[in-house]
């Protein structure tokens, strides 16, 4: 299981200006990210090289920032390559809370409640999940 | 509670009722005698009362009418002074945000009296000589800030007068002097939590004890979640410049309630609409009427403060009644959409919800007929955890709990920590948008 970086962000001009500046700053590179808007906010999520080091990086420049375990799949760039991903988890009654592409657009992250049922049922069926060095890029 | 109470006059502040009424009743003629001497009294008195002889009991106290905030006012600049300006040594006037400042008076003799009280609510909340006491609050015409230096000074404390703002200085400055006192206002202190880190400064650096959080009205869940940032003990303090400043009104080491300081004020709460006095604890407003201050006498003065008087006896033994905490002011009731809510309301329900953060807005605008409440809040930083579905549950626990306390279904937004206005005075938390007829 890896580890995605969520950082709560106002949905206004300058703020992920900000955040990405924090990150450029600390030397922090960014392999992947995707934005929830919810009006006033977002949540911004960021796979970054050194989650832990982000981490405390955002917090001392006073962001609202958690790590949260996902997973992340290479999938076959192909027609159906994603349904044949979603049909797996489907079949298996098991739940995508949200999701991304990484920058490789055959990779696919997930977030989810039951993440640990969900990598069990992949690499069952033969997905490759990948590591924590393979997505963050070490 | 098993350290020993410390008193600065014991006979006095557990004086027994009687005792205290009959000096009250001195001060009370003493205070109308001086009335009679100012422009302001002189005119408005004809008719109640001629002298101070007339003034036999405090039950006679009903024979005079209210003071304004608009009569002070009114009296801008010389109207209420009943010295020769020559006897006076210093003045403060407020901050006249509203309109026409108002302007107190002290001669040499009030400024020892006020610092007398000020001292007093010091010992009264535990502190010695041995605090260093770094005082954030406004010097100048604010009285927060001298009222409190004068105080700490007597009481033989070192004072490190940094006054407002500049935070990383103050953080330097408590970690090298050790400050375990402080004076600030609740928000100062929210904001000098949630940006320690940026400065290079964490909780560990400080000695902190006590903190004197006054200023602005607060809720005893502002209190208790400074207390847990920082681990110490804060005490509610209550004043007004009109009634000389800090030290009108203080908590003892029990923390439970104000003493008003009786012998130097006549304490009564009324019902704003009737001023009829309300049955003891009932909420109602503050009036108070000066019994020692030379300069500037004011009787009855309606301060627009609500509040209750806590029945019972307080375990300090002091016998010098309490009021609760102040829970909104006459003039700052909001009405929307027909209900009355104060600002203070809505507080209590947000800061009892712990990933709330420290910094909070009321906003009221008007869409069509109906008025909006919009309530922005601050994040609370520990508790994030990256879950969306969790930050939609919060905002409706918030949005269920204001609707329970205050009647009225808001909108809730959230914010992130650090990006609403910041106050490192009083803060002004409510903006009413609706156009005003």
């Amino acid at each position: 299981m890896i580890y995605q970086l969520t950082v709560f962000l106002d949905n206004r001009p300058g703020r992920l200006n900000v955040l990405t500046g924090a990150l450029s700053a600390g030397s922090i590179n960014i392999r992947a990210m995707a934005i929830q808007d919810r009006e006033e906010f977002g949540l911004v999520k960021l796979m970054v090289d050194k989650p832990d080091e982000a981490l405390l990086l955002l917090k001392q420049n006073g962001f609202a920032c958690a790590l949260k375990p996902v997973l992340a799949i290479f999938l076959e760039d192909k027609v159906g390559g994603l349904h044949e991903l979603t049909k797996t988890l489907s079949d298996a009654g098991l739940n995508i809370q949200d999701a991304y592409g990484m920058a490789a657009q055959s990779v696919f992250c997930i977030e989810s409640k039951q993440l640990e049922k969900i990598e069990e049922v992949l690499e069952e069926k033969g997905f490759r999940i990948l590591s924590g060095p393979e997505a963050y890029g070490m | 509670m098993s350290e020993k109470i410390i008193y600065q006059n014991q006979n006095l502040e557990c004086a027994d009722r009687k005792t205290l009424e009959a000096r009250q009743l001195e001060g009370l003629k003493f205070s109308v005698g001086q009335a009679l001497k100012t422009k302001f009294y002189a005119a408005n008195l004809t008719g109640h009362i001629k002298s101070a002889d007339d003034i036999c009991s405090l039950d006679d106290l009903k024979k005079i009418p209210f003071t304004t905030k608009d009569d002070l006012r009114a009296s801008y600049t010389d109207g209420i002074l009943a010295t020769d300006m020559k006897d006076v040594v210093r003045m403060h006037t407020s901050s006249g945000t509203t309109g026409v400042p108002t302007v107190i008076y002290h001669t040499q003799k009030d400024i020892n009296n006020w610092t007398e009280l000020m001292e007093r609510s010091l010992i009264a909340s535990g502190a010695t000589c041995a605090d260093i006491f770094q005082n954030m609050m406004t010097y100048g015409m604010f009285t927060g800030g001298l009222g409190f230096h004068y105080g700490a000074e007597k009481l033989g404390i070192l004072v490190i007068p940094t006054g407002a703002g500049n935070t990383k200085r103050q953080l330097q400055l408590m970690k090298d002097f050790k400050t375990t006192l402080v004076h600030a206002t609740p928000s100062y202190m929210f904001h000098m939590a949630t940006t320690m880190h940026e400065h290079g400064f964490s909780m560990q650096d400080l000695h902190l004890k006590k903190a004197y959080i006054g200023g602005e009205p607060h809720s005893e869940n502002t209190r208790k979640k400074i207390e847990e940032m920082y681990n110490i003990d804060a005490y509610n303090s209550y004043g007004l410049s009109e009634m000389n400043g800090p030290g009108v009104a203080f908590e003892c080491v029990h923390k439970t309630g104000l003493h008003v300081w009786e012998d130097s004020y006549i304490l009564e709460i009324i019902d704003p609409v009737t001023g009829e006095p309300v049955k003891e604890g009932e909420t109602g407003e503050i009036v108070f009427t000066t019994l020692r201050r030379e300069a500037t006498p004011i009787l009855r003065y309606r301060t627009r403060d609500l509040a209750a008087v806590i029945p019972g006896k307080c375990p300090c033994g002091r016998t010098h009644r309490r009021i609760s905490r102040i829970t909104g002011r006459t003039d700052d009731m909001l009405i929307i959409n027909g209900a009355n809510v104060f600002p203070s309301q809505i507080e209590q329900v947000l800061m009892n919800v712990p990933e709330v953060g420290t910094n909070y807005m009321i906003l009221v605008s008007k869409t069509g007929a109906l008025d909006k409440l919009t309530i922005q809040v601050e994040i609370y930083s520990k508790l994030f955890h990256g879950d969306l579905s969790e930050l939609e549950v919060l905002k409706h626990k918030i949005k269920d709990e204001l609707r329970a306390s205050i009647m009225i279904n808001p909108t809730v937004e959230l914010h992130e920590p650090g990006s609403l206005p910041a106050f490192e005075m009083k803060a002004k938390r409510v903006i009413d948008s609706r156009i005003k007829i």
